[in-house]
This record gives C-alpha cells, structure tokens and sequence, in this order.
C-alpha cells in the first residue's frame, strides 16, 4: 500500500534521513521505533509533504507521490497526526473536530458520532476551546481529527507523549480498533513496549538508517532491542 | 464649542475612523495570517483611488465602482503572489523588506505615471448629497461610511467564523503545518486574505476619497501609518480591535483638529502607538503570545 524507497532527507548539511527503505500492506500495523533524532518524524513528515526528501521515492497504491503536496496528499487518504498533537488551540474541540474533514464535502454527521463514540470526553467537551483540554484529552482530539478525514492509512507521531499510562493504553486500544475498522496504521513511538505489541511489523531506525525489522514479536523477543529499548537486561 | 458642534465633529470622526478602520482590518488579516506588517497596504489604498479616477472618467458609476473593487482585490493578490509568496521559508525581515520595497515601488510608480500633482477624485452621484439633521449639516458618505464599515466587519466576522474558508484563515494564522495536514492550501487561503484586505481597502478608498476629493501618490502614506496604528492599538491580529482602533484614532484626530490644534493631530497617533505599546504592547484585544511556536 505505502512503499518508501530509499529516502533521503537533508536540512543544510544534516542528514536527518539517509537511505530508508520500509513498505506497509493494507491493513497492517507497522511501528517505527528508535531513540532520539533518529530520524522518525522526519520520514512521516516526508511522507506528508511537509519536508522535500532530497532522493528517493514515496509511493502509494502504486502511485509515486513524492513530489505531490500535502493538500492533495491528504485526499489521497494519508493524514497524519503530528508530533506535539498540534490541535487549534484557540478553535473549540468541535471545530478542530470538523477541521480534520477539511477537503470532504459530504455530511459528517456519522463521522462526528464515531469520534464521540471513541472518545466521549470529546462530546462533554464539544465547545470548549481545545487549549484548555488536558494533554490527554488533547490527543486523544488530535486522533479524532485525523481519523475525520476518512485516511486509509493513519500515520501517528508519538501519540502517548507524556500520557500516563492508563490513558496510553486506552489510545492504544483505540488505535487497534481504528485498525480493524479497516485503517492501516503505521505507528512512531518511543514506548517501545506497546508499540511492538501492537504491531504485525517493525523497523528501527538508527541515525537515519534502518537497523533492523521483522515482525512486532521477533522484535520483542530480540536481545539487542530488549537492552536498547525495552530496557531490560537479560 | 457648543453641543452641535461637538456632534458635528463626532460625525466627521466617526465617518473618518470607519474609513480607518476598513483599512486596519487589511493589516491587521495580514498579520494574522503571515506575522507580516504590509507596508504596501497604504499604497494598495492609494492606487485603489486612481483606479477610481480613470475608470469613472470613461464608465457610468456602478460599474467604475466595481472595476475599482475588483482591480484592487486583484492587485493585492499579484503583490502577495510575486512579492511575498517566493519568500516563504525567507526570515520574517525580508518579508517586511519586499513590502517597504512594494510600498515605495506603488508611490514611484504612481508618480511616473500620473506625476506628483493631485487629481481629482469623481463626485459618486448622491454621496455629497448634504443631509440636514436638526442644526447639522452633513453629506451622506459622511453618514453612510461608519454603517457599511460596521456591516462590513459583521459580514467579515461571519466569514472568519462560520465558513469554510475562514475556517482555514484561522487555522492557517494559527499552525502553518498543522493547517497542511487538515488539507488546507496555504497559497490558496493566503491569497484569499489578501484579497479581502484589499477590497476593504478599496472600499475604504472610494469612502475616504469621495470626501477628500485629490489622490496623490502619497495620499496612502499617511493614511496607511494610522491604519496600523489603530490596528496595532485594537490589537494586531484581531478584527473588532481594527475596528474599535480605526474609530478611536479618527475621533480623536477630529476632535484634537476641532480644538484649533491640527498641527499636533498627526502626532497624537503615533503618541498613541508609544504609549499602547508601553503600557499593553498586544492592543486591546491582541493574542497573548503573537509568536508561533
Ligand atoms: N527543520 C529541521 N532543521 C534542521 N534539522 C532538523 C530539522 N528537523 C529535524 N532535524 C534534525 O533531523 C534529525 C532527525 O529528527 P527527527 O525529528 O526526525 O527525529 P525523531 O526520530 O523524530 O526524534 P524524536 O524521537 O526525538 O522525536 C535530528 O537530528 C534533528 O535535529
Ligand atoms: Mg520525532
């Protein structure tokens, strides 16, 4: 379905991105993991039109799209939630609802009604501004945003970014039931743990570089991320 | 002064403040949705009156209005597209550098092209009809300029509000990127808010002009430095601040001329963008942290 091919992305003189080459099946979710500017974000950002990659190729449903921006990247069913959530703070949580479905023109009523039913604090909250929600809540908008855009894949930069950890489970879950609602999901996070569980597929980055893949669980099981990221020691 | 002369010049203030304020709201868009201050503004004001001037000399006065509107409104967009857009990822300086650039290219080109003397601006049949309420004596453009300015910013309020579009001027003046991933075109909804900015200014041209009745190349100079300053005093960045700021400098210019201290009327404004940005740097209403993270 999403197929990247040797990416590079450069800022100046940085390599932030080298040569990264990963693929994402429909229906699948895949989890990009790896410690500090690694260069995770800056591949969805590639993805979403944000950055330029400076090589390399994107493609989606077999179509390069690269080069396309991320208007027209959005229509095509790719949506990505930022990094830092990124809502409007000064839009109530029901616009920042509606904003998501920026380019449909359809009704979204049942849309609406899905988000509320994912997450019901969003409906208690319907007109208050959205920076007065907490971090979670907050989140949990950002989700409900991008899911309103119908997305064939979902990409999530680090959604459970200082969350406690009842409520990063609770996303988690969420996220699982959005994947089998039929949403492919390709996951950054740095909670290492949940994210493989989570996952059919992983890949770590390395400063810029694929390190290693292979399914969520190989992964888990594997002694050298066990130590790296799970902090645990054998 | 007496009690109608003291109306008198209330009418006159308020009249010239909505004038004001049409054109702080140009700015006060502008900012909002690129941190630019667009020096080119006052001009975009002045050139608004010779187009007034040339297509009234040879169209009845509907449709000269309406060339005057949409050459305006398509002026702004073209400076926006070749003067501002290319700098996009350019500092925030050079931005405002390209718009001193523009300001002083629209005053230089206007006076090539029309020389440094003052044309006279159209008589809009009907305006300067003078309308006698109880022992004053007004015309209409006077009485008519603060309703429209006020209709003006209520429809304007609505727009950036309950529509789509406004939706995305919102998001856009708010998170570049994040507005991007909603699917909104920055180009597009950048131009957009050029091109209300500058039709208000174009009507705010025909409004100020009609009772002004010369355009010079420097008409807009002046003009535009208050406009800011009321914009800068309501709070850049927000609509009603334009417009109570726009009506606040042009009452208070009119009154202080009305007292026999004209001399220091033009001072006054800038003693009033000192003092705003002294005491409440953000205006009246102005966004707590105007940076964007
Ligand atoms: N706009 C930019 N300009 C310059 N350098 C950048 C820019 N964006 C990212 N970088 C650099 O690129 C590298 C990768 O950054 P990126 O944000 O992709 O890391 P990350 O893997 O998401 O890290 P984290 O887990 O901390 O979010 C970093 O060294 C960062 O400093
Ligand atoms: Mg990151």
């Amino acid at each position: 379905m999403l197929k990247v091919e040797n990416l590079k992305v450069n800022f100046g003189g940085i390599e932030a991105v080298k040569d990264i080459s990963f693929e994402v099946n429909e229906g699948e979710i895949v989890t990009l993991i790896g410690s500090n500017g690694a260069g995770k974000s800056t591949t969805l950002r590639a993805i979403s039109g944000l950055v330029k990659p400076s090589d390399g190729k994107i493609i989606f449903e077999g179509e390069d799209i690269t080069k396309i921006g991320s208007s027209e990247i959005v229509s095509k069913g790719i949506t990505l939630c930022p990094e830092g959530r990124r809502i409007f703070p000064d839009m109530t949580v029901l616009e920042n609802i509606k904003i998501g479905a920026y380019l449909r023109n359809d009704d979204l009523t049942n849309d609406i009604e899905k988000c509320h039913r994912l997450f019901p604090i969003l409906k208690e909250r319907e007109n208050q501004l959205a920076g007065t929600l907490s971090g979670g809540e907050q989140q949990m908008l950002a989700v409900a945003r991008s899911l309103m855009s119908r997305p064939k894949i979902m990409m999530l930069d680090e959604p459970s970014l200082g969350l406690a950890p009842l409520i990063v489970k609770d996303i988690f879950n969420i996220l699982k039931e959005i994947n089998e609602e039929g949403v492919t999901i390709l996951l950054i996070e740095q909670n290492a743990n949940m994210a493989l569980r989570l996952a059919d597929k992983a890949y770590v980055l390395e400063t810029g570089t694929i390190a290693m893949q292979g399914t969520g669980k190989e992964l888990l099981d594997n002694p050298k991320i066990k130590e790296a990221y799970l902090g645990k020691k054998n | 002064m007496n009690i109608n002369q003291f109306l008198q010049h209330a009418l006159t203030g308020i009249s010239v403040g909505g004038c004001y304020a049409l054109i702080a709201i140009g700015y006060t868009l502008v900012y909002g949705i690129l941190r630019l201050i667009n020096f080119a503004h006052g001009d975009i004001f002045m050139i608004a009156g010779y187009f007034m001037i040339f297509s009234f000399a040879v169209m009845p006065f509907p449709i000269a209005i309406l060339v005057t509107l949409v050459a305006t409104t398509v002026l702004g967009i073209l400076i926006e597209k070749f003067a501002y857009s290319p700098l996009r990822q350019a500092p925030r300086m050079s931005v405002m550098i390209s718009a001193i650039g523009v300001s002083y290219l629209l005053q230089n080109l206007a006076t090539y092209l029309f020389t440094a003397l003052p044309k006279a601006y159209p008589a809009i049949p009907g305006l300067k009809q003078v309308i006698k309420i109880g022992d004053i004596s007004t015309s209409l453009v006077t009485i008519l300029t603060p309703v429209i300015t006020i209709l003006l910013v209520v429809l304007l309020l609505w727009l950036v509000n309950k529509t789509k579009i406004g939706m995305a001027m919102r998001a856009v003046s708010r998170d570049y990127e994040a507005a991007s991933l909603m699917g909104i075109k920055l180009n597009k909804t950048i131009s957009f808010t050029f091109a209300i900015g500058s039709l208000l200014a174009a009507i705010g041209s025909i409004l100020y002009f009609t009772d002004r009745m010369t355009v010079f190349p420097f008409s807009g100079s002046l003009p535009g430095l208050k406009c800011f300053v009321a914009a800068v005093f309501g709070g850049i960045g927000s609509i009603p601040g334009a417009l109570l700021g726009g009506f606040f400098i042009g009452i208070c210019e009119t009154i202080i001329k009305a007292v026999g201290l004209s001399t220091f009327s033009d001072a006054f404004t800038f003693i009033v963008l000192i003092v705003m940005l002294l005491i409440k740097p953000t205006g009246l209403f102005g966004e707590k942290n105007i940076d964007k993270v």
